[in-house]
């Protein structure tokens, strides 16, 4: 008796919340700040702000001083004497004979991430479906072990990963860059769990029309996993670009740096003084326009892609 | 999602014949018993379906299994080498030396254990200050983006989390120039009127400072009972002098870059809230700060659980803007477990010391990850049980 009363008053609960929230303009629980702190909350939400935004400022700031400037002047956000050299420089339009062959370095990263990217896409759609729906033998033990090698911290595989590139004598090739680098747990794991919200009813029409195993995931499910995929390929374009330990060890030679090998030789090896800061920075900041430009167009997935890491288990 | 797997299953079985085996594949029997009987196409679907799925798996298995499982499997073996990385660490001439390389880690005095405990103290102050820090500050903004009249809350997501997913090597690059002796930070320092130090090239501790400007020990020549005790090949005091100058930048970077992406975490923990909770407890009359206090932080406590966890696991693994900014300098003092482990390989050829220190650290973090499953995984549980 009393269970049904709380149904009942749940329910009229229920009603008067969804007509609440019909109410477009849905305001906040508490009314607003009185104006005073709304002042000191907006000065200070700027001033953090602040604090994310300023390291990028200077960085693009500095990219266009002298030397000497950026040394004497490392705050100002106006370059006393704006020059384009650290640029110049890094395209190889002056003297570019000076260890820095960013252009070599940005076709090496170009390659390798759209290689990655491209292969993890395809093998991680791929484990991930047969993950989710394909029955076979030794599945769950399949997806015990992506759990668990997703729990192996790369660092700790510096080592062990040169060894087993040097056995295979791949070690210093784009061989030994790549083929490590095409599967990964953590995109098995997205796709996993998105094959498993979609409604079984499809593949079942689709194999009432005499569809195989193959032709179901490639026209049928993976044409409606799009949401899924633009996260996985954002993710993993964005993680073999700004890959660096694997890289680190699995070249030694010039030819095959990256934009972060590349990058982290040349800037760790001067540590004296503020030498040579604008074409440092501008090299830095090369580097980062590309996820940052996918990043403005795409942050939707990029938030889904940080989230996914929250719903690991 | 699996229970419905299992149910669909059993639902075609319970035509066949119960209990019988799939038969592994007669050529021609798939097509005649098509032909013959639904059922038994069934089962033939099912061995197809079965090869298909390992088909699908397979360069998941090659690729992990030959560069995850099996590199961790021949570090193993080289961890118990002498080996300089020229010879073939594989063959019978192998310089076998049984727990040598962990015994020199842990309890032989010398160069490498104190280097090794070293390492260990640097991460330990990193992680004991990053933690906190990075999981506070972006609770804190996950607030501020979470306030329905905010202007500009779109813009500002943008701004915290940007940092998150640019290149570790070139946020490190762009720290090390803000953070120079002469740079960017020390100037805005200077119109406070604080002299800032020196970043990268001070090996100081913090906590040696605070105790030294407070009078209690002398920097420069501790005594007593903290220097004449020692610990690992590292007396008392260098233990106790926490986290030097130079790695508190690294710190400060790591708060930093990893603030945004916690904060995205916590952000759909907060629009998680039903709302029905919030007004509830504002017809209660309660304050802004009763609502956080009493509302909002208890309902994110499995969120921020997850969120310290994931952080300790991280920041244990630290090495690329080691790697960038300090690479052990000063004085050793941005040493880290993972630094030490490459650079005891690649720079000094000791491969067999590189790879025991990796398997330590290894060891650290799975027990961390496992302790982290283990203990969501009962909440999780419990959490169904109340409904």
């Amino acid at each position: 008796m009393s269970a049904g009363g709380t149904a009942v008053r749940d329910r009229v609960e229920r009603a008067r919340l969804r007509r609440a929230a019909r109410n477009p303009a849905r305001p906040p629980v508490l009314g607003r700040f009185p104006v005073p702190w709304r002042v000191v909350g907006y000065a200070l939400v700027v001033g953090v702000a602040l604090l994310y935004l300023l390291p990028f400022l200077l960085q693009l700031v500095t990219g266009f001083k002298t030397d000497p400037d950026a040394a004497a002047n490392p705050l100002s956000l106006l370059p006393t004497t704006p020059t384009t050299a650290a640029y110049e420089r890094l395209f190889g339009l002056s003297k570019s004979a000076d260890g820095v062959p960013f252009l070599r370095w940005l076709s090496n990263s170009a390659l390798v991430a759209v290689i990655v990217t491209a292969g993890r896409v395809l093998f991680d759609s791929m484990a991930g479906y047969a993950l989710a729906r394909l029955r076979f033998r030794g599945r769950s033990l399949l997806f015990g072990f992506v759990l668990a090698v997703m729990a192996v911290p790369g660092v700790a595989l510096l080592i062990p990963k040169f060894l087993v590139l040097n056995t295979f004598g791949i070690f210093d090739t784009y061989t030994g860059m790549i083929l490590p680098l095409l599967v990964d747990a953590a995109g098995i794991f997205i796709m996993k769990q998105f094959f498993e919200s979609v409604p079984r009813e499809v593949e079942e029409a689709a194999r009432v029309d005499g569809a195989g195993v193959f032709r179901i995931f490639w026209s049928v499910v993976l044409p409606m996993a799009r949401p899924a995929l633009i996260t996985l390929t954002i993710l993993s374009f964005q993680g073999s670009w700004n890959e660096f330990t694997h890289f680190l060890v699995a070249t030694q030679s010039g030819q095959y740096e990256t934009l972060t090998t590349g990058l982290a030789r040349f800037v760790s090896g001067g540590l004296g003084g503020g030498t040579q800061y604008p074409l440092k920075l501008a090299a830095a900041l090369l580097s980062t326009l590309p996820v940052a430009a996918l990043f403005f167009c795409f942050q939707r997935y990029f938030v889904n892609g940080a989230n996914s890491g929250a719903v690991k288990e | 999602m699996p229970l419905r797997t299992v149910r669909a299953h059993r639902a075609h079985r319970s035509t066949g014949t119960p209990g019988e085996p799939d038969t592994p594949g007669v050529t021609g029997t798939t097509a005649t018993a098509r032909a013959r009987a639904p059922r038994a196409g069934r089962r033939g679907d099912q061995r197809r379906e079965g090869t298909w799925g390992w088909l699908f798996v397979s360069p998941m298995v090659l690729v992990l299994g030959l560069f995850l499982v099996l590199p961790i499997l021949m570090a193993l073996w080289v961890s118990l080498l002498h080996w300089d990385g020229q010879s073939n660490p594989f063959s019978g001439d192998a310089d076998f030396v049984g727990l040598d390389n962990y015994r020199t880690l842990f309890t032989q005095d010398g160069l490498d254990r104190t280097l090794f405990a070293t390492a260990l103290r640097n991460n330990a102050y990193y992680v004991l200050l990053t933690v906190p820090l990075q999981t506070g500050l972006a609770l804190g903004l996950a607030l501020i983006v979470n306030q329905k009249l905010l202007r500009a809350r779109g813009a500002l997501r943008t701004t915290f989390f940007f940092p998150s997913v640019t290149s570790s090597i070139a946020v490190s690059t762009v720290f090390l120039f803000l953070f120079q002796g002469s740079g960017a930070v020390n100037s805005l320092l200077s119109w406070i009127g604080v002299k800032g130090p020196n970043w990268f090239a001070d090996p100081r501790g913090v906590l040696s400072l605070i105790l030294g400007g407070l009078g209690i020990v002398d920097p420069e020549r501790p005594s007593g009972m903290l220097a004449d005790h020692s610990f690992m090949g590292l007396s008392w005091f260098e233990w106790l002098s926490g986290p030097s100058i130079a790695m508190c930048t690294i710190i400060l970077l790591a708060v930093w870059t990893t603030s945004g992406t916690f904060m995205l975490i916590f952000l759909a923990a907060l629009q998680d809230i039903p709302r029905e909770l919030e007004e509830s407890a504002a017809l209660e009359g309660v304050n802004r700060r009763q609502l956080l206090r009493y509302v909002t932080l208890p309902a994110l406590r499995p969120v921020l659980f997850l969120v310290l966890t994931l952080g300790l696991i991280s920041t244990w693994q630290v090495f690329d803007q080691v790697y960038v900014m300090g690479q052990g300098a000063p004085g050793n003092t941005t040493l880290t477990p993972a630094f030490l482990s490459y650079s005891a390989g690649f720079d000094n050829a000791d491969f067999g010391q590189g790879a025991a220190i990796a398997f330590v650290l290894l060891a650290l973090i799975l027990c961390l990850t496992a302790f982290q499953r283990w203990a969501l995984r009962e909440r999780g549980a419990r959490k169904g049980r109340k409904r």
